[in-house]
């Protein structure tokens, strides 16, 4: 598979393990991915937050070099950076004039023929397609899987997976051994934007997410956004002050993950770099398969 | 006492300028209540979403005033919560959106949201020096901005050491494209749209 | 030849204020085929009247035209005096002078002109009339009722004591429908099955009555009066002849744990069973999807425990066919499962169930006795929250209208629950209460004032679970929007009410339009709320719309006086003014080629094909014929025909041609 990659500017700066473990995996994955020449900042939360035009114009300008560059569909792996540019090319789609707009204001013609993809379809479409034999450490440990807000909202927008409890990530997680729970903070948001400026919010919201995760038994909590795990990982122990208890929750990025169920070393997967250390509890018992079965029966649904 | 009356030169009501720039509508809204009640950081705001829209569907001006001064705008963390539930499908988000540009072009906000209005003052300062994002530049840039000089003085060498943050920034190649965009929108005085 | 007399009307002022009645005449009365032209002040008065009469009778009229106001006032009025006077009343026009003319002009030589012109355009259509007569059709009468809910029962009674046949078909084994589940009805608590049983059981024994249970409507051909129906009623497995209801093969049956769709999948049933212990007819159903003789070949324990050796494995479906002279739809509605939503779980949350769910519980002969128990552990629920306007008022979900009764049963629901767990805590979050029927907002009143139950105006975000209670998230806009958390035991959605399952392949077979929400569309929202637009065909409860008990009895009730009022004479008169196919002599017999676009045209069916053959029945060609039962008149086959065989008795193409010409 051959993609047009736009990292973002968390993956090549804090987010770099994502990156790097990204970039890791692509090979035995089959996984092609070319940078979009000359690629420049998306705006994220902060051209969204003070001006509106500004905030379309970043992530055109982005997906107008794609087009250039001939991509018809851009690998999107940052969250946010995902969110900016489809809610862009969904806006611009509708809007013929504010096309024309930002078409003016880029200095490039936005035609719109680049789709954005996040990380969770381009690999969930790898992994429909088997893996089976390359899987040669299976993850055996029951994990969270954190989807965040922006990967399955607006669902008009961006019509993927179902937006109140998804299933891709833990579809992938299963495929690589590991026992997704079930727990309901999949998709609640965990402070977003605010690591530096409202630090005290992002602790709050994020020790609601860590409490939950241990409280069903996961062992670690997989992610698929730089800032999500910014704040799950980076900022857990403000959360653990906030809440006055421990966690010790490793964050892992999903493409970390699937690294290890690969065989790769953690020091390619830049594990290091986490704040949390990531390690998991020896194992005396075969893996707790009933607690990732929490999946209550739909009522009255049981017969002989 | 709320009253509808409009001193002088105010203008027009701001849903109706609202329905202009971005084509939504305050008037959709049935006040359910059920965006405050999933919104994460509704018990934070001084006035949880769905009262926001509530100060803008009569059209008074004191509500109005009230909503721009909001805290709630700043807070808002562009979850898309609020949308994906919304029975009637009103663009929350887009609103607040709009709502934040109007509260810098009155130049009236509320005072607890300086640091977070300086913080993406920070961030774009840098995207428009180098095209993308420098952290150390963005924290040095916040912390001039906000003064608060100690903020996580003990992170930050924890970041550095584990290879987290780059010591110089990428400066793209195309950066006139990039002050080029900036000059037509956040340069410019008139609201966008 | 052509001996018209044209009468024009002063109509006080209307007509005469602003068209010159002098000139009118005068002109007229220079028009070729014209013999007598006169003007009065108001020709539908008496007077008015007895000039028509001496004119057609001292001038040998062999037409008359009234110049005056529209048709749709008074041509049945001069209509009637022609044929009183021996003129055929359809050789009777009225020149529409004033809302096409007087009415709408200023007065001037212009308007005088334009009324002498539509005088003159009638003129030329009256010389090409011909007589015509009013079509009688026969009347079949029996009604068909197509469901068994209360408003089909109530048409079904009403119809029947009426003195005419009724046939009422029921898809499932029992008659009764949603009522029949209902614990109590508001506003009065009573109890839902002890005032519907009684009628259910009358429909049984009511001799004007024939009730098909577990049958379904195949088809329906024909047309008002004269209905041609298939009813397939399908193999319940049995020999109803000679079971005796015992209920023994429910009893010995191996498979108990089907979810029962009379409990709302809160309770059980067996593969052979018989829907609930007061179902009308009292007679069991083998559920062939689940039975193990029709999936394995096994099993046969009903069959052996059986005393009457009632059971008939092999039993076909039968098609019964019947003819009718009216339909009656009662088909009714269903409510939204809970998996239609993803913010309240999904459907996966045990303890998350719709009001009919409820209602089950709730009932004395539901699964737990009328206990209110958690379907997950059993127990009794201490915090109890309901949900108003679930899936309704709610566009996101495609659902914009209002579900009417769902205010009315929470109230009743929170009610219920407090008289059953005295120290219960309900809550109901909801948007507005609509309590607008007769003891309606006092019986909202009660539940709030005198049961403590306790309302919160928000509208819930999320549902979730955790440590085995639900956690729901909403919100007190009355308190500023603060955002509210209640950790319930057991949560009950109020979901919204939708068009029964199969309602648009039904409305398609009777050929009745509906909504986008399959809500069948009765002929006028507010004054013809009972029919449709296909005659013959009339509807009432909640398969049109929304609506409670007492209005869907009153509908019902409505209904079946359309159809008696359809009965009360032997034949029915329609008018003649309908589509004709040409027909001549051979060896041409018409110019019609068999293309059949008309056929396919027309929006009421009313096209059909006729075999011309030789005397030994071959077949020399086969035309277009029109069905005079049905034909509504309003051209759409004439304009379409290509080889003109169509022709429109009344408003012929050579009598259009004419008018035209004469402007």
């Amino acid at each position: 598979m051959k993609l047009g990659y736009f990292p973002g500017c968390s993956l090549q700066g804090s987010a770099g393990e994502f990156d790097e473990s990204l970039q890791a995996i692509a090979p035995a994955l089959g996984l092609e991915l070319i940078e979009i020449p000359d690629w420049s900042c998306c705006g994220a939360s902060a051209a969204h937050n003070l001006n509106r035009l500004l905030a379309l114009a970043l992530p055109a300008r982005t997906l107008a070099l794609a087009e250039r560059a001939g991509f018809r569909e851009v690998l999107v792996p940052c969250s946010a950076c995902y969110s900016r540019l489809i809610l862009t090319r969904h806006e611009l789609e509708q809007d013929e004039g504010l096309r024309r707009q930002v078409s003016e204001i880029i200095g490039m013609e936005y035609q719109g023929t680049a789709r954005v993809l996040n990380i969770l379809e381009v690999m969930g479409q790898i992994f429909q397609d088997g893996l089976k034999g390359k899987i040669t450490k299976p993850f055996e440990h029951p994990v969270a899987c954190y989807y965040g807000c922006l990967l399955v909202r607006p669902p008009k927008v961006v019509q993927f997976d179902r937006p109140e409890d998804p299933r891709t990530m833990d579809e992938l997680m299963k495929k690589i051994g590991a026992e997704p729970i079930d727990w309901v903070f999949k998709v609640e948001c965990c402070g977003a934007g605010f690591s530096i400026s409202r630090t005290d919010l992002v602790a709050k919201l994020s020790s609601k997410i860590l409490a939950d995760a241990q409280r069903r038994g996961a062992e670690a909590i997989i992610v698929a956004c730089p800032m999500c795990h910014a704040n799950l990982d980076m900022r857990q122990e403000k959360a653990e002050k906030w809440a006055g208890k421990k966690y010790s929750m490793p964050v892992l990025y999903l493409t970390q993950a699937i690294g290890l169920a690969l065989g790769l070393p953690e020091k390619k997967l830049a594990l290091h770099q986490h704040l949390v250390p990531v390690s998991f509890p020896v194992k005396a018992k075969p893996a707790a398969k009933a607690k990732a079965e929490t999946a209550s029966q739909p009522a009255g649904q049981s017969e002989e | 006492m709320l009253s509808q009356a409009r001193p002088g030169s105010k203008g027009r009501p701001l849903a109706d300028r609202l329905r202009e720039f971005t084509g939504e509508s305050a008037a959709k809204c049935y006040q359910c209540g059920k965006c405050s009640a999933g919104c994460p950081l509704a018990a934070e705001m001084d006035f949880p979403p769905s009262q926001i829209l509530r100060m803008l569907q009569l059209g008074f001006p004191t509500l109005e005033a009230k909503a721009i001064a909001s805290l709630s705008i700043w807070l808002c963390l562009t979850c898309e919560t609020c949308l994906a539930r919304c029975p009637q499908e009103v663009d929350l988000p887009k609103i607040m959106e709009f709502l934040r540009e109007e509260s810098l072009r009155e130049k009236k906000f509320h005072p607890q949201a300086k640091e977070i209005i300086a913080f993406h003052r920070a961030f774009l300062d840098s995207v428009q020096a180098a095209g993308r994002l420098y952290e150390i530049g963005l924290i040095a840039d916040y912390k001039a901005r906000s003064r608060h000089l100690f903020q996580d003085v003990l992170v930050a060498p924890k970041l550095f050491w584990r290879g987290k943050l780059k010591l110089f920034p990428h400066l793209i190649k195309d950066r006139s494209n990039i002050s080029r965009i900036f000059s037509k929108t956040l340069g410019k005085k008139e609201p966008s749209g | 030849m052509s001996r018209i007399g044209v009468f024009l009307c002063h109509c006080g002022e209307n007509i005469a204020g602003t068209v010159d009645p002098g000139k009118v005449v005068e002109a007229v009365n220079r028009i070729p085929g014209v013999v007598h032209s006169i003007d009065y002040k108001y020709m539908c008065s008496d007077p008015g009247q007895s000039l028509i009469r001496e004119a057609i009778k001292e001038k040998g009229l062999t037409g008359v035209i009234v110049a005056a106001c529209s048709p749709r006032m008074h041509e049945p009025t001069f209509r009637r005096v022609c044929a009183e006077s021996g003129l055929n009343a359809f050789l009777c026009e009225m020149a529409n002078v004033r809302e096409h003319c007087s009415w709408v002009h200023e007065k001037s030589e212009l308007t005088t002109a334009k009324a002498i012109d539509l005088v003159r355009i009638m003129v030329e259509k009256a010389k090409r009339n011909r007589p015509l007569f009013p079509i009688k059709v026969p009347v079949t009468k029996t009604a068909l009722v197509l469901g068994g809910g209360i408003a089909g029962i109530q048409a079904s009674l009403d119809i029947a004591n009426a003195g005419h046949k009724v046939i009422l078909v029921e898809r499932d084994p029992s008659i009764g429908g949603h009522m029949a589940q209902l614990s109590e009805t508001f506003p009065t608590l009573d109890c839902s099955q002890c005032i519907l049983t009684p009628r259910m059981v009358e429909v049984a024994q009511h001799p004007n009555i024939t009730l098909h249970t577990y049958s379904e409507l195949e088809s329906v051909d024909g047309f008002i009066g004269n209905f041609k129906v298939k009813i397939r009623k399908k193999a319940r497995g049995i020999d109803e002849k000679l079971c005796t209801g015992c209920g023994v093969c429910a009893q010995k049956c191996p498979l108990k744990k089907i979810p029962s769709e009379f409990n709302a999948a809160m309770g059980m049933r067996t593969a052979i069973y018989t829907p609930f212990p007061q179902a009308v007819p009292n007679k069991p159903v083998i559920d062939k999807k689940r039975c193990t003789y029709y999936l394995k070949g096994k099993c046969k324990a009903c069959e052996k425990a059986c005393p009457a050796e009632a059971i008939r494995f092999d039993q076909p479906d039968e098609i019964i066919e019947v003819e009718t002279g009216a339909i009656v739809c009662t088909t009714g509605f269903e409510v939204l499962s809970t998996e239609f939503f993803p913010e309240y779980g999904y459907g996966k949350y045990k303890d998350v169930i719709t009001g009919l769910q409820f209602e089950r519980l709730a009932s004395a002969s539901g699964p737990t006795l009328g206990a209110i128990r958690r379907p997950s552990d059993g127990k009794e629920p201490e915090t109890v929250v309901f949900i108003a306007c679930a899936g309704s008022r709610d566009p996101a979900k495609g659902i914009e209208y209002c579900s009417k009764i769902c205010c009315m049963y929470t109230a009743k629901h929170a009610m219920l629950y407090k008289h059953k767990v005295h120290q219960g805590t309900p809550y109901v979050f909801y948007m507005d209460i609509r309590a607008g029927g007769k003891m309606y907002e006092e019986f909202v009143r009660r539940a709030i004032e005198e049961d403590g139950v306790k309302y919160i105006r928000g509208r819930v975000s999320r549902i979730y679970e955790q440590d085995g209670k639900l956690i729901v998230k909403g919100a007190d806009t009355l308190l500023g929007a603060q955002p509210v958390e209640i950790e319930a035991d057991l949560v009950v959605l109020a979901t919204a009410m939708v068009a029964n399952s199969g309602a648009e392949e039904l409305a398609k077979k009777i050929h009745v339009s509906y909504d986008s929400y399959h809500f069948l569309a009765e002929a006028h929202p507010k004054l013809r709320p009972v029919e449709t637009n296909t005659a013959g065909i009339f509807l009432a409860g909640a398969c049109q719309a929304p609506r409670d008990i007492p209005e869907t009895v009153a509908q019902a009730s409505g209904a079946a006086s359309k159809v008696a009022a359809l009965f009360s004479a032997d034949e029915l008169s329609r008018e003649p003014v309908i589509a004709v196919v040409h027909r001549t002599a051979p060896p041409i017999f018409s110019i019609c080629e068999g293309c059949f676009m008309c056929e396919q045209a027309c929006p009421f069916q009313a096209i059909e094909r006729e075999e011309i053959k030789t005397r030994d029945g071959k077949l020399i060609k086969v035309v277009a014929k029109v069905n005079p039962g049905v034909c509504q008149g309003c051209g759409t086959c004439v304009a379409l025909c290509r080889a003109k065989a169509l022709d429109l008795q009344g408003f012929s193409n050579e009598q259009v041609y004419a008018e035209v010409m004469a402007v």
